[in-house]
């Protein structure tokens, strides 16, 4: 008598890497797109200091100004710049992906969608940086 | 130019189990051989128990979809030549379990599917050959998410699908949005229930990649924040007016 096995076959199943996002770029630029948020966090918490800082002392302002100009947060704050403008400009490229898909009963091109936050940013820039240099 | 090229396939016994291993095969790089003419050809020629699945070659059928040098691609639309000199990688689409060489298991998936109810529902006394209408604007407003061949390309792109094996997947809440926008619909308020779990839209993180891979110009991530705003809006109206019916 012959000997039958029963076929038992058995399916692969692949695990993902816990670095799944290193293995290719369209990964790796979610994933930055997604760290950027911390450096969002970072800003918004700098910003609080600053204004803490502001409304102490005088001296304890100077003190503030004297850490930013520390060659070490230097860096820091033109990376976390850098991961800024990387939120922006991505959330920014979302827009169109959840909102205003129709005007007037036809499809809005992304331009238009996302145009708007662009000007705003770019308003807001150019009135800040005249408060800045004095012109406002 | 070589008048061949490199085919890196690869191989899964289920019967002796382990992981998967690349099998080098040598193949004519003709002009207008696709990668899945690369395979037929190893199938044909130089070993037969290469297994995979294809039946179309004009991408409709959506059954040949691999990971060629790991982006998920149809092979029948992929030019054998574009990816000179080569080698050229060839896997089984990633997230799913892997059935024997390049054949995945899409039990899953199609389960999903079903979940989100992928036809017509109606709730009247609709009987056929009663016609409904459908003006231009009815149609386009589905149109692009009714191209959907479920070839799960998707699937194999989306990292959140890997990481969660509940996550409903683009496809499915594609397809589910393809029928909440259908004018002849009205099974809107099951199926947001069904896709606005934790599992359905509110998992993905707009990673977008499988708007990017998808070979019929569908648009699942649009699909998927679409509906993010719609069960946010139902949310609201029904946080708004608990009893009312809306």
């Amino acid at each position: 008598m012959p000997q039958y096995t029963q076929y038992q076959p058995k399916a692969y199943r692949p695990r993902m890497s816990a670095y799944w996002y290193l293995d290719q770029w369209r990964y790796l630029r979610y994933a930055l797109r997604e760290a950027s948020s911390f450096f969002v966090a970072y800003f918004c918490v700098l910003t609080l200091v600053q204004l803490a800082a502001l409304g102490t002392s005088a001296t304890r302002y100077a003190q503030f100004e004297a850490c930013m100009g520390s060659p070490v947060m230097i860096i820091i704050n033109a990376i976390a710049l850098a991961f800024f403008l990387l939120h922006a400009i991505t959330w920014f490229n979302l827009v169109p992906r959840v909102a205003m898909r129709q005007m007037l009963g036809r499809p809005t091109p992304d331009a238009i969608s996302s145009g708007p936050n662009y000007l705003l940013w770019f308003g807001a820039t150019v009135i800040l940086a005249l408060f800045f240099l004095g012109v406002l | 130019m070589s008048d061949t090229i490199i085919l890196e396939v690869a191989r899964f016994n289920p019967e002796r189990g382990g992981e998967p291993s690349y099998e080098s095969f040598e193949v004519p790089l003709r002009p207008d051989w696709m990668v899945l003419d690369g395979l037929n050809h190893i199938k044909d020629q130089l070993d037969g128990s290469l297994t995979f699945r294809w039946s179309c070659r004009m991408g409709i059928c959506g059954s040949c979809g691999m990971m060629i040098n790991g982006v998920p691609t149809l092979t029948c639309e992929s030019l054998l030549i574009n990816y000179a000199p080569g080698p050229v990688r060839v896997g089984p689409l990633d997230h799913f379990p892997v059935v024997k060489d390049l054949v995945v298991d899409l039990d899953d998936f199609l389960a999903k599917l079903q979940k989100v109810r992928p036809w017509v529902v109606r709730k009247d006394d609709f009987k056929p050959p009663r016609e409904f209408m459908q003006s231009p604007a009815q149609l386009e407003a589905f149109h692009q998410f009714s191209l959907c061949i479920n070839c799960t390309l998707c699937y194999a792109a989306c990292p959140v699908s890997g990481l969660d094996p509940n996550f409903l997947g683009p496809a499915a809440i594609a397809l589910a949005h393809r029928y909440n926008l259908d004018s002849r619909d009205q099974g809107v308020e099951d199926r947001l229930d069904i896709v606005s779990q934790h599992e359905g839209i509110w998992d993905c993180t707009v990673v977008g990649e499988c708007s990017v891979v998808c070979p019929k110009n569908v648009d699942p991530s649009l699909a998927i924040q679409q509906l993010k705003l719609t069960a946010t809006k139902e949310w609201f109206k029904s946080f708004l007016l608990p009893r009312g019916k809306h």
